[in-house]
């Protein structure tokens, strides 16, 4: 029966019930995981035996960049990232190339063939919705969903400075199901606009132009209306001032922001059985920690204010950070980050694209080499691994490299071997810069996460960050079947011997999706259909009608008509809303 | 620049005896071939109906090598024993030598694009002209081009900044444009003309034009060297003058002449580190 399968006497490490690498049964019936398969359905099911090796929950990404306009450009940017980095057609497979930038199958096949079966896109421009699913629909394999980008909207800006919480909610209410999108996205709050002007924000208290909204409003105002709706997640923030020495410290005043509101994750779905409590603990998710913790006044004198932020994370229970580990080698920048692309192009000369996405964001794009001659690259790399290692509640740290940004997902490898071993760590240690050691804490960090650490860190974390526990990132009973089988025996693990846990964190043992086996080997040999996710967040009608009088005033400033805004379900592959704050 | 004197100290040790495989084209080729398995490197270790079966692409097809070669003789034990002689004209067939990095192509007609690209070691000589793209990105070895060469010899790939990194292209007769694109090291040498912006994006090396060039000579070049024997239609104007020199001495070539010494590109970065040589005697007005 498709969908129906056992993964037998595997080791399983399932944080969110707490199963710390027991020898067990997994059952999977239908494409959703069961207590048990009766006899019968036994004989039918396909048995992977998974004895000797490592089972999770499917790999979720929280924070990736592989659908939309600006991922696009890179792709069309960057010629000299595709032609050595080529996959050939099967019977079954489309053809791909591209490395930091794949085309969208290629992008598919790479992820499940490490043994994910979830990415987010982390930035959906409101105008570049349609274009951002038409991807994410081609994207085979994948369960999908995007971050709305909405800190430096008119409309919002408008309503925040009035101090309208009721419209600007019933605003990103209606943006969510317009545009079919998952969460909230702020980034740079209110800096991307001065960009329009050729301006940055430098401080959370400086008013941005003819809005005069600050950042601090912003970020407050986004959380607010975050927890007034019930969102799966908490705000997807990109903090202001990013990348530059000294950065880290309005990185750690932003976080006390939203200090002190709950959060009320409000979801109207079936949830999948699970030891801890499945629901959304933290009222904001920082995003990249690595590029937003830079101390020091010049690249001459910058180090690492990774350490200050962590212990910040550390006495603090709202806040949940992505790292955007730069693991060396070839990236492709983009973020709706405007200024510090331009800031990056000075830097380096590059070639580079920048965009106004009218009376919404803006966005950048600029290929980017981390290498390990480089003393700033080198520092980077460690901050990267700072952010999960000094802050010490794997609960709050998600493992990104905010693919392309840091470098492809492909090189998630590295990170998670990084993570644990400090022998692979100190073999990089001696190829780069000395920056690395001396501006950084990293040298003088022992820990070495666990499988269970690091199936926190890439399953169950984001997927309770970001709202999907209902059926991602675990194994309890009525989750999806989405399943990793690593070849690696725990008893057995020698973190020193790095070089096996590289090859078998490349290639995955096996990797199921909704029961069905997908890849095995890092080669793919299903295809089985995929969801895309988008919340429906409910308000009232009135005030629907009230703010969409407001809009559609406004709307003439936009270069199309209001009808033509929406993004229509049939951009998307099975299109699977949430429920938020009400029902249907 | 007529008292050019090249010390070639560049010459490929030959590896003793080689093993002679001969390519004799059987019939005329409509679509392009996508040939990168015509290197030593693959032909090495087998006999003549294993290199016959090698597949080479042709649009969205693929067909044994056999069916569009003769295939006579068997590879060497190793790349640097394998000696490939085409026996006639291969100018659509593409990408001969991709990759090699040891042994000999001899190409008695012209060769198609890319022939020697990412060349690593070895040798090609092509006695025609060569397509586009020959020695692009390459790394080590000689190709060696009787006749003339296309656009983007020794150049780096559509949007990529570094070209060649090493290894020595000879060409006795002329090339087109973008010769040596971000060139990072190695040498070029062209007997005749370029066309426009030869030597753009330049990082490294050195080129040798013994002939004439069009605009853009050098533009945004950052570090290298570029010798101009003949005039230079519309100089670059990110260039400044430094001195009469009476000889250029770079890696293992020297010429002896009347040059004007240049530095630049400055157009975009005030920090660029190229030099550019231009014959005196043919650019009284620079």
């Amino acid at each position: 029966m498709a969908g129906t399968i056992a993964v037998k006497n595997g080791y399983v490490f399932d944080p969110l019930n707490e199963i710390k690498g027991e020898i067990m049964d997994i059952f999977i019936k239908d494409g959703k995981v069961v207590r048990e398969l009766s006899s019968a359905e036994l004989k039918d099911a396909k048995v992977i035996d998974a004895s000797g090796m490592t089972v999770m929950p499917g790999g979720v990404d929280s924070h990736s960049h592989v659908a939309g306009a600006k991922v696009n450009a890179g792709r069309s940017m960057r010629p000299e990232d595709h032609y050595k980095a080529n996959l050939q057609k099967t019977s079954l497979t489309h053809s791909g190339s591209g490395y930091t930038v794949p085309s969208v199958y290629k992008q598919g096949y790479d992820y499940a063939a490490m043994g994910y079966t979830t990415v987010f896109e982390a930035a959906v421009p409101p105008l570049e919705a349609r274009h951002t699913h038409e991807e994410m629909r081609a994207t085979p394999l994948l369960d999908m969903g995007g971050y709305l980008v909405l800190g430096n909207n008119f409309f919002l800006m408008r309503y925040l400075k009035d101090g309208d919480m009721e419209k600007a909610a019933a605003y990103v209410a209606w943006m969510m199901k317009t545009h079919k999108t998952y969460g909230i996205k702020c980034v740079n709050p209110a800096g991307v606009e001065n960009w329009g002007w050729g301006k940055n924000i430098n401080s959370l208290d400086e008013a941005n132009i003819h809005f005069e909204i600050t950042p601090r409003e912003v970020i407050k105002g986004l959380t607010e209306i975050n927890e007034r709706l019930g969102m799966p997640m908490p705000v997807h923030l990109h903090a202001n001032n990013l990348g530059h020495p000294g950065c880290y410290g309005i990185t750690r005043d932003s976080l006390k922001i939203p200090d002190g509101i709950k959060p009320r994750q409000n979801l109207d779905v079936e949830w999948a059985e699970t030891k801890l409590d499945p629901a959304r603990d933290r009222s904001v998710y920082l995003t990249h920690l690595m590029f937003n913790s830079f101390a020091g006044t010049t690249w001459g004198d910058c180090e690492s204010g990774v350490k200050d932020i962590a212990g910040y994370v550390n006495n603090k229970d709202h806040v949940v950070i992505d790292s955007g580990c730069t693991p060396f080698g070839e990236a492709t920048v983009m973020t709706g980050d405007g200024p510090a692309i331009h800031d990056l192009y000075t830097l380096t000369g590059n070639k580079w694209s920048n965009t106004d996405v009218e009376m919404e964001c803006g966005s950048g794009v600029l290929p980017f080499t981390y290498l390990k001659s480089n003393p700033v690259h080198s520092l980077q790399w460690a901050m990267g691994l700072e952010c999960l290692m000094l802050i010490k509640d794997p609960w709050k740290t998600i493992m990104t490299t905010d693919s392309p940004n840091g470098g492809p997902f492909t090189k998630y490898p590295e990170v998670m071997t990084w993570l644990m071993s400090e022998a692979f760590r100190n073999q990089t240690f001696s190829e780069c810069h000395k920056w690395a050691n001396d501006r950084s804490e990293l040298g003088g960090v022992n820990r070495e996460l666990s499988l269970y650490d690091l199936s926190i860190l890439t399953r169950a974390n984001p997927a309770r960050t970001i709202g999907m526990v209902h059926r991602k990132g675990s194994l309890g009973v009525g989750a999806d079947g989405d399943v990793t089988v690593y070849n690696i025996n725990p008893q057995q693990l020698d973190a020193n011997n790095y070089e096996t846990l590289l090859r078998a964190f490349r290639k995955a043992e096996y990797t199921v999706k909704d029961g069905k086996i997908v890849a095995v080997k890092g080669e793919i040999v299903s295809l089985p259909e995929k969801r895309t996710y988008y919340s429906e967040v409910h308000v009232e009608n009135e005030r629907e009608k009230e703010m969409l009088a407001d809009v559609k005033d406004w709307f003439r400033y936009y270069t199309l008509g209001f009808a033509n805004y929406p993004t229509p379900e049939k951009y998307l592959e099975n299109p699977t809303p949430i429920q938020v704050n009400g029902k249907r | 620049m007529t008292e050019g004197v090249l010390i070639d100290k560049g010459k490929i040790e030959s590896a003793g005896k080689m093993e002679e495989v001969v390519l004799i084209p059987i019939k005329e080729i409509d679509i392009k071939l996508e040939a990168d398995v015509i290197t030593p490197n693959s032909f090495a270790g087998k006999n003549a109906r294993e290199i016959g079966n090698l597949p080479v692409w042709q649009g969205p097809e693929t067909y044994p090598l056999s069916e569009f070669f003769e295939v006579i003789g068997s590879g060497g034990i190793s790349a640097a024993e394998t000696l490939i002689r085409i026996k006639g004209d291969a100018k659509r067939v593409k990408r001969i030598g991709e990759g090699m990095s040891a042994g000999k192509i001899e190409i008695e007609g012209s060769a198609g694009m890319h022939v020697g690209t990412g060349m690593k070691g070895g040798e090609i000589v092509v006695y025609g002209d060569a397509d586009s793209w020959a020695g692009m990105e390459m790394t080590g070895g000689l190709l060696n081009i009787k006749g003339n060469a296309g656009d983007h010899v020794g150049c780096a790939y559509r949007g990529k900044w570094h070209g060649m990194k090493g290894g020595r292209i000879v060409i006795e007769g002329s090339a087109r444009h973008q010769l040596g694109g971000g060139m990072d090291g190695g040498e070029i040498l062209v007997e005749g003309n370029v066309e426009g912006f030869c030597g753009i994006r330049q990082n490294g090396g050195l080129i040798v034009v013994k002939g004439r060039a069009l605009r853009g000579t050098g533009a945004e070049m950052a570090g290298g060297t570029i010798v101009i024997g003949g005039k230079i239609e519309r100089f670059s104007p990110g260039f400044e003058y430094v001195s009469m020199v009476n000889s250029v001495k770079a890696g293992e070539v020297e010429l002896i002449g009347e040059f004007k010494k240049f530095t630049g590109d400055y157009a975009i970065s005030k920090r660029a580190k190229g030099v550019l040589y231009v014959a005196a005697e043919k650019n009284p007005e620079l």
